[in-house]
């Protein structure tokens, strides 16, 4: 019986420990970048780092402005926004609202299937389908741009939009819409005077997650965006965002140099980015949840 | 306008919307499958590339994916359970709880290449572990951690609460009531959670970019500090650093990964079903 | 007569809620103390704090001494206390698992492990829960299969099994159709002769058949508690008065 009491103790610590390697997960990870990051603006200053537009490391003296990288994440992201948030939310609206149950699982169970198509898949078939289409359509020298990135991740962040927005939409209380209803309101009018306002925080939630996403995603806008890393002057031009330089370069570096360090350096802008997301989004969600 | 008619047209465009998410995924599934169906072969599947991937087969990739995945989800796995359990059946509401939950709010926000830098900096480079399966593994079950967590510890929360208290007026320790009475019940949602990761990490490239994947190895990996090919990877590689590959070669390798991750999330949701079926109370 | 539960200005509360307020109660040995009472009288309240399951809900608190066998409740191992304590709640609450698991998990948590010595206890306490004769044969099946008083009875032996001293009784009839109901009166009746018993009810019907003394517990307080046959027929307090002959509650 002692013995027992005593492996319930140890096993609960071990239960205890693992719930605490959250929390150093996070700070290790927070660590890490910031002691490379750290030497390095150092070395080169951080204004000159987030100001500079010039992103040329491997030349004498080297470059690090990542004006250009932010520009280049922060258009991508903009596109991606401006494709994902109507599409998203009505499509959520669509599925909680109005479609007859017997597809309702059928649409959700196709919006599953989107987010569990790898980034690196979609990369490829944007590669062959979307970016020759940008190309012949706009007449561009390479369809490679922002505009065929914007699309692609806009479609990647679909799936968080559209689940977590239903979610939102679903647990609107039902006697809401009934009062609208009982006055003689359409659905639709119900559905954007009163469900809608009442969901927004869960919807905002939505987009902020989505968003995150967007901004992380790697791969695919590696192999869409073109990864010229200028300030773009149009949609139809190409640029490259902060992540794809980290996973394009960090091979190529030396462990420890200037470059290495620099890339680090854009993962801490990177984390502190989506840390405020998340947290925001983890607000708003809740917000909803009260 | 005539409310009834408004009404009409937007459901008409909210329908449009849909259909925009709903059609493309089936195109891109339709794409995948008809032009990677031909190059589908048992030589394709277990022999290694030749020709500088220009020929041959994938096996030394797929070798390497489910080396990576299955040591990440072994690792994480436990170590997610056991979160789960001290969130659900443990914790108190305090400062402390809050702060595990945020950091698990964030751990699931940091952008996957920023998990590739960290595990360069700890695993490959600090702990010294090199680019090897090992190094990726590690990177990728940190970053699974908080999705294993959440969905653990929904399948904690609905066991009922009263099989807790049946368990405890018997004078049986928390522990003891966990292990033998929550966890049994809870095992069907935490299995399922556990397949849909290893079928999302199976996809996961950023990760593994600088931790574990390599270009080219001409033998299959014969320890965790090996160097692998990974099927993500290698799609990348061919479809954007080597040129002249065959497309077939290429659509080929994206439908045996896209296959790889469905048959894992359908296998998911067959025991989902199977279990709730079952479930006896 | 032994005393064998004695609270004395027991004080319990959730949070800012009191709802157990000064109480001073004895139990004796082998009697069924009843404890009846309209909704949020602090009666199943009590019942909880006896064997700690209260302990579990955030911001509950108790001050006062409450005693077993004269030893301080609140200063013991939880898990000992329960083991001294066994409790039979509102709702039938089989576990998931075969009849005869769920009779034999107790026991085996306490570590027995030799199984002769398990399958004695199994049966010992299901013929002691009267349900022996109509589950023989059918122990291998889902404890979820068995009728409502059925699992009752099964919730009882489970208690039975790991030998507590006490059993507490949270309404453990107000699921259950009078033939059940009959059957697991019959069997509480049974036990009083080797366990003490605390028994609340919102049958006031019940409290009158089956238990040797009655408490009548209105607001968290305790306003009157005496022979069974005395309260119904006399009781002192005209709100007790009031609730046994239906005026409200």
């Amino acid at each position: 019986m002692k013995s027992k009491k005593i492996l319930d103790t140890v096993i609960e610590k071990i239960i205890f420990c693992c719930g605490i390697l959250a929390i150093v997960f996070v700070v290790l990870i927070f660590g890490f970048l910031l002691k490379e990051s750290f030497s390095f603006f150092k070395d080169y200053g951080i204004i000159n780092f987030v100001t500079g537009k010039l992103w040329y490391p491997t030349s004498a003296p080297p470059r690090f402005g990542i004006l250009s990288l932010m520009a280049g994440s922060f258009f991508v992201t903009l596109g991606a926004a401006a494709v994902a948030i109507p599409l998203g939310v009505m499509a959520a609206l669509y599925i909680a609202e109005v479609a007859p149950v017997s597809i309702r699982d059928f649409l959700k169970s196709g919006v599953e299937l989107l987010a569990a198509i790898p980034s690196v898949v979609i990369g490829f078939i944007g590669m062959v389908t979307l970016v020759p289409l940008v190309r012949t359509v706009f007449d561009l020298p390479t369809g490679l741009t922002a505009f065929a990135g914007s699309i692609m991740l806009g479609f990647m962040a679909l799936p968080t939009i559209v689940s977590i927005s239903e979610d939102a939409i679903r647990a609107v209380p039902w006697n809401y819409k009934e009062g609208a209803l009982a006055l003689g309101a359409t659905r639709w009018q119900t559905m954007y005077r009163i469900v809608l306002p009442a969901a927004l925080p869960g919807i905002i939630a939505a987009v902020m997650l989505g968003l995150g996403r967007v901004i992380g995603e790697t791969m695919a806008v590696m192999m869409i965006t073109g990864n010229a890393a200028q300030i773009p002057a149009g949609i139809f031009e190409p640029v490259r965002t902060m992540t794809a330089t980290i996973a394009a370069e960090m091979g190529e570096t030396v462990k420890g140099s200037m470059h290495y360090r620099s890339l680090f350096s854009i993962g801490v802008i990177l984390f502190m980015i989506t840390f405020c997301i998340n947290f925001i989004a983890d607000l708003f969600l809740h917000r909803m949840k009260r | 306008m005539n409310p009834k008619l408004a009404q009409k047209i937007a459901f008409v465009f909210l329908l449009i919307a849909t259909l925009c998410v709903i059609v493309p995924v089936l195109i891109i599934l339709f794409i995948i499958v008809k032009q990677g169906y031909s190059a589908i072969t048992w030589e394709f599947l277990t022999t290694m590339p030749r020709d500088g991937m220009r020929a041959g087969g994938i096996f030394p990739a797929i070798v390497g994916t489910l080396s990576i995945v299955l040591t990440a989800i072994s690792i994480t796995l436990p170590i997610g359970v056991g979160a789960a359990i001290y969130l659900n059946e443990y914790a108190g509401d305090n400062a402390l709880t809050r702060i595990i939950k945020l950091s698990i709010v964030n751990l699931a926000g940091v952008p996957s290449v920023v998990y590739g830098l960290f595990g360069l900096g700890l695993f490959v480079i600090f702990l010294n572990l090199g680019v090897s399966i090992l190094a990726g593994a590690l990177t990728l079950s940190i970053m699974e951690l908080p999705v294993i967590i959440t969905t653990a510890r929904g399948a904690l929360s609905s066991v009922p609460q009263s099989f807790r208290e049946a368990s405890l007026s018997l004078g049986v320790s928390r522990w003891q009531t966990t292990r033998y009475v929550v966890l049994p019940n809870a095992l069907p949602g935490i299995m399922t959670g556990a397949i849909l990761s290893i079928a999302r990490i199976s996809g996961e490239t950023a990760p593994i970019l600088f931790t574990a994947a390599a270009f080219y190895v001409p033998h299959l990996p014969r320890s965790m500090f090996d160097q692998v090919m990974a099927l993500p990877y290698h799609l990348y590689i061919m479809s954007t650093q080597i040129p002249n590959v065959p497309k077939n070669l290429t659509f080929g390798t994206a439908l045996v990964l896209l296959m790889l991750v469905l048959a894992m999330s359908l296998v998911a949701i067959v025991t989902r079903v199977y279990f709730r079926k079952r479930r006896k109370w | 007569m032994v005393d064998k539960i004695v609270a004395t200005t027991l004080n319990c509360s959730y949070g800012k809620v009191h709802s157990i307020k000064q109480l001073n109660l004895t139990v004796f040995q082998n009697e069924i103390l009843g404890i009846i009472g309209p909704a949020n009288s602090g009666k199943t309240t009590f019942l909880r704090t006896i064997n700690r399951l209260n302990d579990m809900l955030p911001g509950f608190s108790a001050t006062g001494t409450l005693t077993i066998d004269g030893a301080d409740i609140f200063a013991m191992d939880p898990e000992a206390l329960r083991r001294k304590v066994g409790m039979v709640f509102a709702l039938p609450l089989p576990l998931p698992m075969t009849v005869y698991d769920n009779v034999a998990y107790g026991p085996r948590r306490h570590g027995i492990t030799d199984k002769k010595e398990i399958a004695e206890i199994v049966e010992r306490a299901l013929c002691a829960s009267s349900l022996w004769e109509e589950v023989k044969d059918r122990l291998n099946e889902s404890a979820m299969k068995l009728s409502g008083g059925q699992q009752q009875r099964l919730c009882i032996a489970r208690t039975l099994a790991v030998e507590p001293d006490i059993i507490l009784y949270d309404e453990p009839c107000s699921g259950l159709d009078p033939i059940s109901t009959a059957k697991v009166e019959e069997a509480m009746v049974e036990l009083k002769k080797k366990y003490t018993i605390v028994l609340v009810t919102n049958n006031v019907k019940q409290a009158s058949r089956v238990s040797d003394r009655t408490a009548f517990f209105l607001m968290g307080e305790l306003i009157e508690i005496d022979q069974t046959a005395k309260l119904f027929v006399s009781p002192k307090d005209k709100r007790t008065e009031d609730y046994i002959t239906g005026r409200f509650g």
